[in-house]
């Protein structure tokens, strides 16, 4: 349950997203849901002691769901965090779209494969010459619905996120997840590389992290 | 490459290879007690490579555990003299009965070894056996990472660490068979662990005969 003010207007939320009343005052559009995000409902001017609302999008955010590959583009890790913003599609589907997206990222790699080189070090330091770094691919794929931010790790490893086109921060959500996957899944004995993750503790924690994500 | 120490510095055949500054671990001072900390990440690898290591040599998982179990045992017998030399010199005292040495447990070498103390202690209720004392830990720093598989649900890594305190038990010469458990509490504590230490008989006997007297 949340509470918020605004004005002179105090109501509350409960858990079937009704909110509720004090007194009444002739429009509340914004709801403060904590110290930095805001969360939009629009209010009709006369107002029954009880009404439902709708969430106005443009400012929900969720992250839909996560799915990481292989280096070999095989699937292995895969989990759905919000029921309805995807259509479910079957297993069969999701290995598919996995090799499809790996083959697909190697080849917009190799579109544009060497960035611009940095100004060599100056002469008489030991360091290297600097190498050209490698281009990174297909990052973002944007759809009318969903937004999939790709992330691949040194070794080649894709993380592939799905959020809302409005979610912000994907890349701190990313990266967050990367660590969690180095704690929980690559210093775990039981857990062979390249091999699908069941590993409980990862789950657990990804689900409360995104779900914390989630609620904001 | 200029960084490589030149072939002729190591000329002199040794079994000892000291490093160029010449500090060996023997030069290290013995009673550093704050600031020892190592990264809990390569601990975790290490410690991850070790279960692996085991693993690939076993047959069942009471075999695993023993194997994690030997592997602690010379450890928390070592680590007894050294906690014990570290106390101040009127401490310096081997634990004389088995709640000295369950604390001493509880507090010395959790501290040391986990940066805290080890959650509860506690003596079995079941009358029948006055061997059996419980260490209990709520989230045992050895599994923080590990998730054991569903098929291998009995499995329990901390059994490295019910080594060592075997390990403990032994070097002070109370001999005893340390095993751990798992006993999840929920959400809270899914990784609960306790060590379930069973004293050999004749150490209850000589305890009720020094109790005595």
């Amino acid at each position: 349950m949340k509470v918020a003010s605004k004005g002179h207007s105090l109501f509350r939320i409960d858990n079937t997203r009704r909110v509720w009343f004090s007194n009444s005052q002739d429009k509340i559009d914004i709801l403060e849901t904590n110290s930095k995000a805001e969360t939009r409902f629009m209010v009709s001017p006369s107002w029954p002691d009880t009404l439902n609302l709708t969430l106005v999008s443009p400012d929900s955010r969720t992250v839909f769901s996560l799915i990481i590959i292989n280096k070999a583009g095989g699937l292995i890790y895969n989990k759905t965090f919000h029921e309805g913003g995807l259509n479910k599609i079957s297993t069969n589907d999701y290995l598919v779209l996995a090799g499809t997206f790996h083959g697909v990222h190697a080849i917009t790699a190799r579109l544009n494969p060497v960035k611009p080189v940095a100004p060599p070090p100056t002469p008489g330091t030991n360091e290297p010459p600097n190498r050209p770094e490698p281009s990174s691919g297909l990052e973002v794929l944007e759809t009318e619905n969903f937004r999939m931010q790709c992330f691949n790790t040194l070794t080649g490893t894709k993380f592939l996120l799905f959020t809302e086109t409005t979610q912000t921060n994907v890349d701190v959500t990313i990266k967050r997840i990367y660590d969690l996957y180095a704690d929980y899944v690559m210093k775990n004995p039981f857990y062979s590389l390249e091999m699908p993750i069941r590993c409980d503790i990862f789950d657990r924690k990804l689900l409360s992290y995104i779900r914390e994500i989630n609620n904001r | 490459m200029s960084s490589l120490p030149s072939s002729a510095s190591t000329g002199k055949e040794s079994g000892l290879r000291v490093p160029s500054n010449g500090k060996t671990i023997y030069h290290r001072p013995i009673n550093r007690t704050k600031t020892s900390e190592l990264s809990q990440a390569s601990f975790a690898f290490l410690f991850s490579e070790m279960v692996a290591y085991a693993q690939k040599r076993v047959k069942g998982i009471q075999e695993l555990e023993h194997k994690l179990n030997v592997q602690g045992h010379s450890i928390g017998i070592k680590l007894l003299d050294l906690l014990l030399y570290r106390e101040p010199a009127r401490t310096q005292l081997r634990p004389q009965n088995i709640v000295a040495l369950l604390h001493f447990i509880k507090q010395n070498v959790w501290l040391h070894l986990f940066g805290r103390q080890a959650d509860r202690l506690e003596k079995s209720t079941d009358a029948e056996k006055p061997d059996e004392y419980m260490i209990i830990d709520n989230e045992p720093l050895v599994n923080q990472y590990i998730s054991v598989p569903r098929e291998m649900s009995q499995l329990n890594c901390a059994a490295f660490v019910a080594g060592v305190v075997e390990g403990v038990c032994d070097g002070a010469d109370f001999p005893a068979r340390v095993t751990a458990h798992t006993v999840g509490e929920g959400e809270m504590w899914p990784g609960k662990t306790v060590f379930l230490v069973k004293f050999r008989s004749e150490v209850v006997e000589r305890e009720a005969f020094l109790a005595k007297s």
